[in-house]
Parts: C-alpha cells; structure tokens; sequence
C-alpha cells in the first residue's frame, strides 16, 4: 500500500472510479434482494397474492422461529448437513482414487470406458426403489444416494485434469529419468490442482441434490423432508422456510470451497 | 578425443492405425567430449526423436546408440518450470527425481543459480520472471545434476527475436563455462551456426545425414559469429543444403 503514494493522480482517479464500482455493484445485488423482500412482503400482506399459497418473508421467519422453539431446527439441518458432508466427501475422495487408478492404466480406462459412459448418463434417482431396500429408511441410504450422483462427475472430472497433464513436462521428468510415480506425484497431481478445485465446485452442487433428493424419496427428517412433508400438509410457509435455509447452507459450502481455491492456487498462469 | 555418444545405422520407425512411418532411416553423427555439435533440418524432420533416441527414452527400431556411460540433461524448447514451484524448488527437481536431494548437491545447483545472476529470483515463481531469466533458470535446472552432456530441443525458438539472441549468448557462454558436451537441433540455421563447433544437416523424413561441416570462427561467442562474414558464407551453404 506504500506504492499508493508514488501513483499518478490519473492512476489514483482509476482506482477510485474501480472502487466507486464495486461499492456500486454491491449496492444494487442489495438493493435487488431487499425490494423483492419489501414486494413480497407487502403484496403477502395486502393480499395482492394469496399468502397461503405463496407465503411471506415475515411468515417464514416466524417458521423458522417455530422450527427453533421446538428444538427441532437444528436437528433437520443437522440430519441433511451431515448427509450431504459425508456424500460429498466420500464421493470425492472415491472419485479421486478412481481417477488416479484410470489414469495409470490405460487399458483399464479403455475397458471401463462405455459403463462410465453409461453410468452418467443413467439418471441416478431411477435406482432410488433399489437403494430403499438395500439401505433402508434411514441416513445411509440418502448418503448413498449422494455419493451415487457425486461420484461419476468427480472421476470424469478429475481423470480429465490428469489427462490434460502437459505431455512436455512428462518428457522432461521422464528425461531425468522419473518413474511413473513420480511423474504422478511431481507433476500430475500438482498440475491439475485447478481441475480438484472445479470438481468441488461442481460436486457441492451435486451433493446438495444428492441429500435432497434422497430425502424426497425416503426419510424421516432433514431439510428435504421437511420440503416434502410441507408441500403434503400444505404448509407452504414450511416449504419456502426449509428452501431458503438450503440456499443459505448451498452458499456457505460454495464459499467455502471458493475460500481454499484462492489459499491454494496462487502464482499460477 | 573421446566419444561421448554415436549414432550408428539407426533407424526408427513408428507404428500407428493408420500406418507405419519411417522417422529416421540410417542416421550417422557422433559428438566428442567438449564439442558444441549442432543438428539441422527441416521442420518435422524427426529432431525430437533424435534427441530422445540420444536420451535413451526411445529404442531405434535398427541400429545402434553407443553412449559412453555419462548422464545426459535435456532442454526443451519451452522452459517447462513448474509454476507451483519456486526457482529454487524448479531447479531440485532433477535431485529430487534422481533422489540426490542432499544438501551438497542443493548447494552445489544453489551455486551454480547464484553465480549465473539467479540468486535473486530463488524465492520467486516462474510468473514473475522474463521469458529470457525463464529459460536460464530452465538451463541451471538441467545443470543442477551435473549432466556430461546437453541436449538441447530448439531451447530458444519460443522466445521473441531480441530475446532469443541474447538467450542463446547466455547459454552458450554458461556450457562453455561449465565445460559441457552439447548437441542443438534446431531447424534455425543461423543459430546452428552461432553456436555449433561441427554441424550435421538432415533431409527431410525419413531423416538422413546429408552433409557434415566443421565450423571455425575466430571468435566463438554466438554474437561475435553473426557479425563476422564468414556468417553469411555458412548460412548460404547450409540454406542450400536444407533446401534440396
């Protein structure tokens, strides 16, 4: 921030007028969420819109509020934080494995090739009646059912990063004279560090769908079951309170990885 | 003087689905110890599996490739630092690869970065260096293991022009210094010229060894050579040997 003092006044109004910017673009992200709350709110309360069936700001609050009072908040929130967790890291750590055991043999990734294909392709929630019976009601099912959904994009992701490995700098560690592990270790898994990074982008995603839809097909709480048991009793104040904690919770996992990408890539071109 | 590599008779074919193809058909050079030895030819001529025949990573389909035993650094045409890594950490890479990570020889290619200006840019990343201070951190990697020969793969052609003139003085006065045995493909005529003792010119593929020159300049720095008109002269007869 030294420098600051030797820039030029034109250089000094730009970075002003980037600021002035941001502050600017901030402001209206804002101002965009507290006018469509005002609009909602108001047209709930002046009834311009049924509020029954549309709920209100201030009714979903005091959901939530009901939803602390009885103790049960956190539990739900629990049950599908957990869930989602464990999909989502059992899903990228397997894919992960996967990945590296594709890339070092290319004969196995020929062969596994079209059930890969295949599997992608299948929408996971087909399986849903099989993964009630095998894991029952319970969390494990949900879990499988994320890390189902997970796991295929993690490998392709990730395999993909490791195939994309410069074929020069394999050449040069193979000209000091490097094994295959080396070359694994030194160069592959380093290099396509940006593509882990995507792959957790993509996969909190996938993990949020994987739990919510694990609920919607079997549980006995969670925030997807709550959306569900909502919409039967037609609670919609429910419904609405339960999505808007699910964003809340997506957005913090989002950052979340968001914050590791900008401590671990640096100095990268 | 003594050998330090030899081609003999090798040939090198590659095998794909849709053929069969003949990269090098009987090539024949060999370099002595201490000798700046520069290959030519046309561009897709099969240079680079040349060098990789000389570095071992690839085995002639005919023929032979007599080494006398030394180890050998290579130096491709892009730096290839590793951009996760520091200077410092790009050149141990090779100690780490060769498990010589000992702080003997890190202070040996420490030595080496600090006497050739490098001693600066140790702690820093590839990002923040120029494309000329990049490719001499590339050549202290490559001389960090203390190889008996260099190969080098086109090592300038990536850089801007002004660069590239500068660069290829640096380098050569460093494996001068350094007292190595070099062989330079390049298909960059002049450059041969600027650097090379003896010149080898090949045909298109299936490669050939077409001619053999001994190239004598008064002075041997590359940028002393391109000024001299002995220059020229030896730009004409190789441009017409590439050429037919």
């Amino acid at each position: 921030m030294k420098k600051e003092m030797n820039y030029s006044p034109q250089h000094l109004a730009y970075l002003q007028g980037v600021k002035k910017k941001t502050a600017w673009v901030n402001a209206a992200r804002f101002a965009i969420l507290l006018l469509l709350l005002t609009l909602w709110e108001l047209s709930a309360r002046f009834e311009w819109i049924n509020p029954f069936i549309t709920s209100s700001p201030s009714r979903m609050l005091a959901c939530i509020g009901d939803l602390y009072k009885n103790g049960t908040l956190f539990y739900h929130v629990g049950t599908t934080l957990w869930e989602t967790l464990a999909g989502f890291f059992l899903a990228v750590g397997l894919g992960y494995g996967i990945a590296l055991l594709l890339w070092w043999s290319e004969t196995f990734r020929r062969i596994s090739e079209p059930y890969f294909v295949v599997l992608n392709a299948l929408p996971k929630i087909a399986l849903g009646p099989l993964i009630i019976i095998w894991f029952g009601t319970g969390s494990k099912a949900i879990v499988f059912m994320t890390i189902l959904i997970g796991l295929i994009v993690a490998i392709l992701n990730m395999l993909g990063g490791f195939m994309e490995t410069d074929e020069n700098k394999i050449l040069l560690l193979k000209s000091m004279g490097a094994s295959k592990l080396q070359i694994l270790t030194k160069l592959v898994i380093p290099s396509s560090l940006p593509n882990f990074i995507s792959m957790l982008k993509i996969n909190v995603g996938m993990a949020w769908i994987g739990s919510i839809m694990g609920e919607y097909i079997v549980s006995k709480a969670g925030i997807g079951y709550l959306i569900v048991y909502g919409g039967q009793v037609f609670k919609l104040d429910l419904v609405m309170s339960a999505v808007f904690i699910l964003c809340i919770l997506a957005a913090v996992m989002y950052a979340a990885v968001a914050l590791l990408e900008r401590l671990v890539i640096k100095n990268r071109k | 003087m003594k050998e330090v590599l030899r081609f003999e008779n090798v040939c090198m074919h590659y095998h794909s689905k849709q053929g069969e193809t003949v990269a090098l058909e009987n090539v024949n050079f060999f370099v002595n110890e201490g000798e700046f030895v520069a290959i030519i030819g046309p561009s897709g001529c099969g240079k680079t599996t040349l060098l990789s025949l000389a570095a071992g990573l690839l085995t002639p389909t005919k023929g032979r490739v007599l080494t006398a035993g030394g180890s050998f650094g290579y130096m491709l045409q892009k730096d290839e630092l590793f951009p996760w890594r520091t200077i410092e950490k790009n050149i141990f890479l090779p100690l780490e690869i060769k498990r010589t990570n000992t702080s003997e020889t890190r202070a040996r290619a420490l030595a080496l970065a600090e006497k050739y200006g490098l001693g600066q840019f140790l702690k820093n990343y590839p990002s923040s260096l120029s494309g000329g201070m990049r490719q001499r951190a590339a050549l202290i990697r490559t001389l960090s293991v203390n190889p008996d020969v260099l190969l080098l793969d086109e090592p300038f052609s990536a850089l801007d022009y002004q660069t590239r003139l500068s660069v290829c003085d640096d380098v050569y006065k460093i494996i001068r210094e350094e007292k190595k045995t070099a062989l330079l493909i390049t298909h960059d005529i002049s450059e041969a010229i600027s650097v090379a003792d003896r010149i080898f010119v090949l045909s298109r593929r299936p490669a050939r060894v077409v001619s053999e020159h001994d190239i004598l300049f008064p002075e041997a720095e590359p940028l002393k050579r391109r000024e001299n008109k002995e220059f020229s002269r030896w730009f004409e007869i190789l441009w017409k040997e590439l050429n037919t």
